[in-house]
């Protein structure tokens, strides 16, 4: 079971042109900017957008080749969406949400409630069977929305933002149980985020999408090491520090300890700090609250107006600086310096 | 502003109390005045089912494709509800008289013979009612989140099952009120009907032209009469809601230049 497309979409001011493969079991990340064009390519995996040029090809039956005419209607894709705010039919329960799409599918009314009440007990909102959308929180909403494009058992899960309407914390239980309910769903995972810590939690590989073009591939771990574009070097190039919360200190899995601006509620959690906010030092500095390692140059990246230093220390970071800040600090694979990271400049949310 | 608040209530008020309350019963079960209720009720429901049947796809058409001539046909749609209604009764009378554009043929071919039967206070009532229906709908159409629709169509639903199981439930309450206008406009139709259908007794004579004859032999059933097309006038608002009145506000607006006729 394997996507193949190549997606040639013109539409106003976007020219869309990319081409993703994705393996079955794989869950690919496509990140990227409002305006990119990722709503616009699940829309056209979804058959709600024709594609002017390429194919679309799902475990090797053809969706979509516009040379030879052929064009699946959405309702005969094996494909299913969760969309943005989840896109509930306001006029329906729950339940009648979940079995809208098990209709006609060989299930009769009551055995299409009846799976669907199965699905509804896999997000754990049983208990809200009969509860219309309206009266449900964000997260469930979402959760309904999951169970509605899974209960059709489809080959394709495409995945619109599913927790950008969510409040923090909310999405960061969300995040979980998506990456649960992703993990039982053998087909093939594709999910559009602006986002680079949803990208980076759930990802087994990212596609970076930048005005219709994908402008970078690879593993997470590849993106944030070498961001090859501004775009990404701000949104997925940023410093990711797990620990674990203790009032206004995170302990860092390494040994090190973070101090942050605010009281946390004891947890796991994720520190995000902007390579910008990381400053170089030669000595150590005094001031304001601030969290000060003695690090080690592990190389230089001068990229012209920015260079991204990587760091190795009690805490392996990033820090980005001006070309004229790295040359007065003789900035050198080997060398020793100081880096800096106010507790104002770090993020944290519970992992 | 009370001037016009006294204008609006003073005539309404002068109904209410020129209303033979004692003999309203005997009034209203007349054979005269029950035969044009009946007709009326009639004749409006059919006028309203009738357009719901011909608006909604049409609504449809105009908020969702686009097409060359989409604005003028919108006009033309929009149209009977400025036209004067008399006006109106002539267009239909030259369209499906007997010596019509369409007439002489339904006439000739088919036998059908459409002006003075109640047929022809179906279409007069239907030409001039429609228009609410459609603009109701329409605007609903427009501001119907089109995601809704894509979902059901990405769950596997046709086309057919899309509009019976989400567009039209999600549009019900425009429907209702579309429907209510329409059927308020066809209930008090005068001009066109009487023009088209002209005012027999029994076959054509709704209650609006019952009043207009009675006004002249009989005041109290004229006045009881008009009564109860204020008293249906009061339901329909209540039905259609202050709310979705305000929100078509150009639909009352006509309605108002429109009933007139």
């Amino acid at each position: 079971m394997t996507l193949d497309a190549r997606i040639g979409l013109r539409k106003g001011a976007l020219d869309l042109d990319l081409g993703l493969r994705v393996a079955p079991g794989e869950l690919l990340v496509v990140v990227g900017p409002n305006g990119a064009g990722k709503t616009t390519a699940l829309r056209a995996l979804s058959g709600l957008e024709g594609i002017d040029a390429g194919f679309i090809r799902l475990d090797g039956a053809t969706l979509d080749d516009p040379v030879v005419g052929v064009f699946t209607p959405p309702e005969h894709r094996p494909v299913g969406i969760v969309f943005q705010d989840g896109v509930l039919f306001p006029h329906l329960s729950a339940l009648e949400n979940v079995a809208f799409g098990l209709r006609g599918r060989g299930t009769g009314g009551v055995g299409a409630r009846r799976r669907a009440h199965e699905w509804l007990d896999r997000v754990g909102l049983a208990a809200m069977a009969r509860a219309r959308p309206v009266a449900l929180s964000g997260g469930q909403r979402q959760a309904v929305a999951l169970a509605r494009a899974l209960a059709r058992d489809p080959r394709l899960l495409l995945l619109d933002e599913p927790l950008a309407a969510l409040d923090a914390t909310t999405r960061s239980d969300m995040r979980h149980e998506l990456r649960r309910h992703l993990d039982t769903y053998d087909g093939v995972r594709i999910l559009v985020t602006h986002d680079p810590i949803e990208a980076i939690a759930l990802a087994d590989r990212i596609a970076v999408l930048e005005k219709g073009r994908i402008t970078q591939e690879g593993t997470p771990a590849d993106v944030r090491a070498r961001p090859r574009s501004r775009y990404v070097a701000d949104l997925v190039g940023v410093n990711l520090l797990a620990g674990r919360a203790d009032g206004n200190l995170v302990r860092l899995s390494g040994g090190a300890t973070l101090i942050v601006a605010d009281p946390l509620p004891t947890g796991d959690v994720l520190a995000v700090v902007h390579p910008r906010a990381v400053a170089l030092y030669a000595d150590p500095p005094a001031g304001s609250p601030r969290n000060v390692w003695p690090v080690r140059v592990a190389a230089v990246d001068d990229e012209g107006e920015r260079v991204r230093v990587r760091l190795s220390g009690p805490v392996d970071l990033v820090a980005e600086v001006t070309p004229a800040a790295a040359s007065s600090l003789a900035v050198a694979p080997g060398a020793s310096v100081f880096a800096s990271v106010k507790a104002t400049e770090v993020s944290v949310f519970p992992a | 502003m009370l001037a016009a608040t006294v204008f609006f209530v003073l005539p309404l008020a002068a109904l209410v109390v020129r209303t033979p309350w004692s003999d309203l019963g005997a009034q209203l079960t007349t054979a005269e005045v029950r035969e044009a209720l009946g007709l009326s009720l009639a004749c409006s429901l059919a006028a309203t089912g009738l357009s719901i049947v011909l608006g909604v796809p049409l609504a449809w058409v105009l908020a969702r494709t686009e097409f060359p001539g989409r604005a003028v046909a919108r006009a033309l749609v929009l149209l009977p509800m400025v036209l004067p209604p008399v006006v109106g009764g002539v267009a239909l009378l030259l369209a499906f008289g007997r010596r019509g554009l369409v007439g002489q043929y339904l006439d000739a071919w088919f036998g059908v013979r459409l002006p003075f039967t109640t047929w022809a206070v179906v279409l007069a009532e239907t030409f001039v009612a429609m228009p609410f229906l459609v603009i109701t709908v329409e605007g609903a159409l427009r501001s119907l989140d089109r995601r809704y629709e894509e979902a059901a169509a990405t769950l596997g639903a046709r086309r057919w099952t899309v509009m019976r199981r989400v567009t039209l439930p999600l549009i019900g309450p425009s429907l209702v009120a579309g429907a209510a206008l329409a059927w308020a406009r066809a209930l008090g139709e005068f001009g066109a009907t009487i023009t088209f259908a002209q005012n027999s007794p029994g076959r054509t004579q709704t209650t609006p032209l019952a009043v207009y004859v009675l006004l002249q032999t009989n005041r109290s059933a004229a006045v009881a009469l008009s009564l109860v097309l204020l008293a249906v006038a009061v339901l329909v608002l209540a039905v259609v809601g202050s709310r979705t009145l305000t929100r078509h506000g150009a639909v009352l607006g006509a309605a108002g230049g429109g009933q007139g006729g």
